[in-house]
């Protein structure tokens, strides 16, 4: 079943079609977290009261998972830089680091909700909490994902195969690193 | 002329939602009127026929475009026409809320309208009010405002024969106002699905005129009831309160 | 036959014309080629018409005759009323108008169209259809559960969609909403398809103006969806935990707001009814172009009236709200940006009666259907100014004349678009040329009745007739008889209408079976799939892809002998 359309070689917009795709996915993510997103700051506009719940979340370990996701983009960067030059098993190497990157972003949320749990700051304590554990959550599931597509990427790019995947696989880990810069602010620091 | 064909008009803005909608009428139904005689007329006119081909018309020469063109001159002139009618009707039934008579306060639930009228005082939230289940009193040629509640889910507050129609919120008090101009007995249904009994919402909206409105009131109110004036109406109101 | 590209396999596989190799399994449960998708997506769709057109039979039964056994559903309660009206409303939209008209139009004519062999992502094609069915699956067996199906009608509002205790559905409600969820996700990887595919792998040649207008609106279409549902989705989410975890999102009594499931399901809501509209009106610029052997007069106008309706679009959601507690300050805006959505569709519906001037007009059965959809449409649009005006909304609001009204933009839209482009593509799905008088038959047996249906809704709903009530008995001023006349003339139509519809499977089935050859271009059209075998093979042209020389709607044109030029054709 690995015979690849004609369609899928052809680039009359004069853009890889997977880059093209990818770009898409991404716009229609940016709505989804742009209604969620909108909708906590109009939220938060009308209640002023949520400044208090929002000061007992952590602005250190959201500023620390800030920097290793910043991190990780850093790695996906230079995993592209590698795919160029045709170095699979160096591309390859770097994609591991940024799936490392994205575990140890998901490991310190895990300690971070577990403490925020057992203080009675659950997702049904008010619509606050509701919003962060959304918002977080499914941020969270976006790094599972860009991971577990990443592992199949570095297997490929390994045997220097699809090589274009890494840049793919790269711009959507950014925009997902991108994401947790809007939700960092807007959950973490304004208090 | 076309509304109130079918339903009385029982409010002071009904005759102007009437006429806002004969307005509309008038001015898409000559349009789709033209519309469609050229539809029709284009159909059977060039219809095929033996040894006369379609003509090659690309839709950008300016004589034929300038008819398209020309067209969204009259539209606009009525588009304009209309926002500027819609907008004065909406301003005076929805935006302005002028000086009241007497206020009431309407509350929905599944699946009831409680409706709470002031007694005698005329002042809503003391002792005398009256509280009636499924019918509202009001008096003819009075302002009143509505404070709208709703217990549960959305409700909607709708009485077609004023043209009246406010959504229900739980967790807010929405007011709004009408002037009844029409005595008698109308319908006042729940426009806004609210769960399997939204269908046996039906109340009844009784307009009477000032004096037999004053006199409903002094019969009902609950300190006149307790004093021992037992009459039909206050039995009957039990009743209603049962049901 | 214009040929400059080899067949070439990327991998050297021998997957490509090999279909000979391919399983059972491979070739119709699972098949990667889009024409098979395509009609996985339409039979679908139909199927589940025919559910949803059970569903209103069974509910405009109860309305005509109140109380009695309906055959083949008994007795409708009020709860089975509400979750028969919302599983209509949801069905038909979610289940009929997209998969139809977006996902099996689009797979079928985009790489036909664009002179493609397959979408660009074949694989996500699949999965895209296996999360649909899924989701259909899902919605059909909430009516199977403990509560039955949710009955809060097909807008959702909360609290009533949120809170078991008040619904009466608490998980039907949640396999509503998941299903609408999952049937969204479904339709944005083929939206992601359908953009991609038709801006990268056209043939070589075809630029921008050369797109046939489907193929066109379907993509914009699937912008359109794609910008406009990413709200809703995580609206979704919201409202699937404030249901199952307790959350308290939409909830006022703890905080929440159940104002902002509005705006998030009509920001959504209103460009969703141009998301199907607009493969309805590129299907109909097809037919009639073709019909009346006529260029689409003013392509480009047509495709800036497509993107100027899609742009409005995004601004009017509120006029869905104007009575909804809102602030009424806003609906004065809203009603100007909802009227100014009449100057680019009125332009287009003159391009396409501007269209039919000085053609040569056949009435085969797709053109009847095209003609159909001008006429109906153009009631549908002019009933929405009523509505789209604010003051007179304060009275039209929830009515029937709503109902009617936006009856006469789907039902164009779903049915009559969809009839329009089913007959006119049936030569190249199925090879076979359908029975002419058959179709015209089935054509004036569906439109004369789904007239008789709606419009007596407009007079009940201008006298104050409200939706979604089980049973106008219970009101004096509703009960009259000639209002329950009226509601018997719209049940009897359809139960006739949906009668008339044995006539269309019968004769697609006759015609599939015994049906006179269609060949390769029995309409004589110029766009490029009719110059592949009817039906194509695997590969869509074994012997290589076409090259595109000229524009899709050269009909007549002066310079050239037959009245149609194909866009394969060298100069």
């Amino acid at each position: 079943m690995s015979a690849r359309p004609i369609a899928t070689t052809r680039s009359a917009a004069g853009m890889p079609t997977p880059r093209l795709a990818v770009w898409w996915v991404i716009a229609s993510e940016i709505v989804i977290f742009g209604g969620l997103l909108g909708s906590y700051i109009m939220h938060r506009i009308a209640h002023g009261e949520w400044a208090e719940y929002a000061a007992n979340t952590n602005t250190m370990i959201g500023a620390t998972n800030t920097f290793v996701l910043l991190t990780s983009s850093l790695f996906a960067v230079l995993a592209h830089q590698a795919a160029e030059r045709g170095d699979g098993k160096t591309a390859a190497r770097f994609l591991y680091m940024t799936t490392g990157g994205g575990l140890v972003f998901l490991t310190i949320k895990a300690f971070e909700w577990t403490s925020e749990i057992s203080h009675g700051m659950t997702i049904t304590a008010n619509t606050f909490w509701s919003f962060y554990y959304t918002a977080a959550g499914i941020h969270a599931l976006h790094v599972i994902a860009g991971m577990i597509i990443m592992l199949f990427v570095a297997q490929t790019a390994k045997r220097n195969e699809d090589l274009h995947r890494v840049e793919i696989i790269g711009i959507y880990w950014h925009f997902v690193d991108i994401v947790w810069i809007f939700l960092f602010p807007l959950l973490y620091i304004a208090k | 002329m076309i509304l109130n064909s079918v339903l009385p008009e029982a409010s002071t803005y009904a005759a102007d939602i009437d006429r806002l909608f004969d307005v509309i009428t008038l001015l898409v139904g000559v349009p789709f009127l033209i519309a469609s005689f050229l539809f029709f007329s284009f159909i059977f006119r060039f219809k095929k026929r033996e040894g006369t081909p379609a003509k090659y018309i690309t839709g950008t020469e300016h004589q034929y475009m300038k008819w398209i063109h020309r067209a969204h001159v009259p539209i606009l002139l009525f588009d304009v026409i209309i926002v500027v009618m819609a907008v004065n009707v909406w301003y005076d039934v929805k935006q302005d809320l002028p000086e009241a008579n007497s206020t009431v306060r309407v509350i929905a639930q599944q699946w009831a309208w409680t409706f709470v009228h002031p007694g005698p005082d005329n002042v809503l939230d003391t002792a005398d009010d009256i509280v009636t289940i499924n019918e509202l009193h009001v008096a003819k040629d009075t302002l009143y405002h509505y404070k709208l509640e709703a217990l549960d889910v959305l409700h909607d507050f709708s009485v077609p024969a004023f043209r009246l129609k406010q959504d229900a919120i739980p967790g807010r008090v929405i007011t709004g106002w009408f002037e009844p101009t029409l005595a008698g007995e109308f319908g006042i249904q729940c426009a806004e699905i609210c769960g399997i009994g939204h269908g046996l919402m039906p109340a009844r909206l009784i307009v009477e005129d000032r004096a037999q409105h004053a006199a409903w009131i002094a019969e009902n109110s609950p300190l006149s009831v307790a004093a021992g004036v037992e009459d039909e109406s206050a039995s009957e109101r039990t009743r209603l309160a049962a049901r | 036959m214009a040929e400059s590209i080899p067949v070439e396999h990327a991998d050297g596989h021998a997957d490509h014309g090999g279909h000979h190799e391919m399983s059972f399994s491979e070739k119709y449960i699972f098949p990667l080629d889009h024409k098979m998708i395509a009609m996985q997506y339409m039979f679908t769709g139909m199927f589940m018409a025919v559910i949803g057109g059970f569903f209103a039979y069974a509910f405009r039964m109860q309305l005509a005759f109140p109380g009695i056994n309906v055959p083949g559903w008994g007795v409708v309660t009020p709860a089975d009323y509400n979750a028969l009206v919302t599983s209509h409303g949801s069905i038909m939209i979610f289940w009929v108008a997209m998969p139809v008209l977006i996902a099996a139009f689009g797979n079928y004519l985009i790489p036909l169209m664009i002179g493609a062999d397959d979408m660009v992502f074949p694989r996500v094609n699949r999965l895209s259809y296996q999360i649909f069915l899924l989701s259909a699956i899902i919605i059909l067996a909430s009516f199977f559960v403990e509560g039955g199906a949710f009955g809060g009608a097909w807008t959702a509002y909360p609290p009533l969609s949120t809170k078991a205790e008040y619904s009466l559905t608490g998980i039907g409600s949640t396999m509503w909403i998941l299903a609408v969820a999952l049937e969204f996700v479904a339709f944005l990887l083929g939206g992601i398809n359908f953009i991609t595919t038709a801006m990268n792998s056209r043939a070589p040649g075809m630029k921008m103006w050369d797109i046939p207008m489907v193929v066109w609106m379907i993509v914009i279409a699937s912008i359109l969806f794609m910008l406009s549902v990413g709200p809703l989705l995580a609206g979704g989410i919201m409202m699937m935990f404030d249901q199952q975890l307790g959350t308290a999102f939409f909830d006022p009594d703890r905080g929440g707001d159940p104002i902002l499931w509005q705006h998030l399901f009509w920001f959504f809501g209103h460009p969703e009814v141009y998301v199907v509209l607009l493969p309805a009106v590129g299907i109909v610029a097809d037919v009639m172009t073709v019909f009346s052997r006529k260029k689409l007069f003013g392509y480009k106008t047509v495709l800036y009236t497509a993107i100027g309706t899609g742009v409005l679009s995004f601004t009017v959601w509120a006029h869905h709200q104007f009575v909804a507690g809102i602030d009424p300050r806003m609906a004065n805006v809203f009603t100007v940006t909802t009227l100014l959505i009449s100057v680019p569709i009125a332009e287009m519906m003159f391009v396409y009666i501007a269209t039919l001037y000085g053609g040569s007009i056949t009435f085969k059965t797709p053109m009847l259907w095209a003609l159909a959809f001008i006429f109906e449409f153009l009631i549908g649009g002019i009933t929405g100014i009523f509505l789209g005006a604010s003051g007179n909304d304060i009275y039209m609001h929830d009515t029937y004349f709503v109902l009617a009204h936006f009856h006469y933009t789907f039902y164009p839209i779903a049915i009559i678009g969809t009839f329009a482009g089913f007959t006119h593509w049936f030569p190249k799905m199925f090879g076979k040329m359908m029975n002419d008088n058959l179709g015209k038959l089935h054509f004036w047996l569906t439109i004369i009745p789904f007239n008789l249906i709606f419009l007596p809704l407009f007079v009940l709903g201008a006298a104050g007739q409200h939706r979604r009530i089980y049973d106008y008995q219970n009101f004096p001023e509703l009960s009259l008889p000639w209002m329950q006349d009226l509601r018997q003339l719209a049940t009897i139509s359809l139960c006739v209408m949906l009668g008339a519809q044995l006539i269309f499977f019968y004769n697609v089935i006759k015609s599939w079976m015994s049906g006179p050859a269609a060949g390769k271009n029995p309409w004589r059209a110029s766009t490029l799939e009719w110059t592949a075998a009817s039906p194509p093979p695997h590969g869509n042209w074994p012997e290589g892809l076409p090259t595109c020389y000229r524009g899709p709607y050269e009909y007549s044109h002066p310079d050239h002998e037959e009245d149609y030029w194909p866009q394969n054709e060298p100069a």
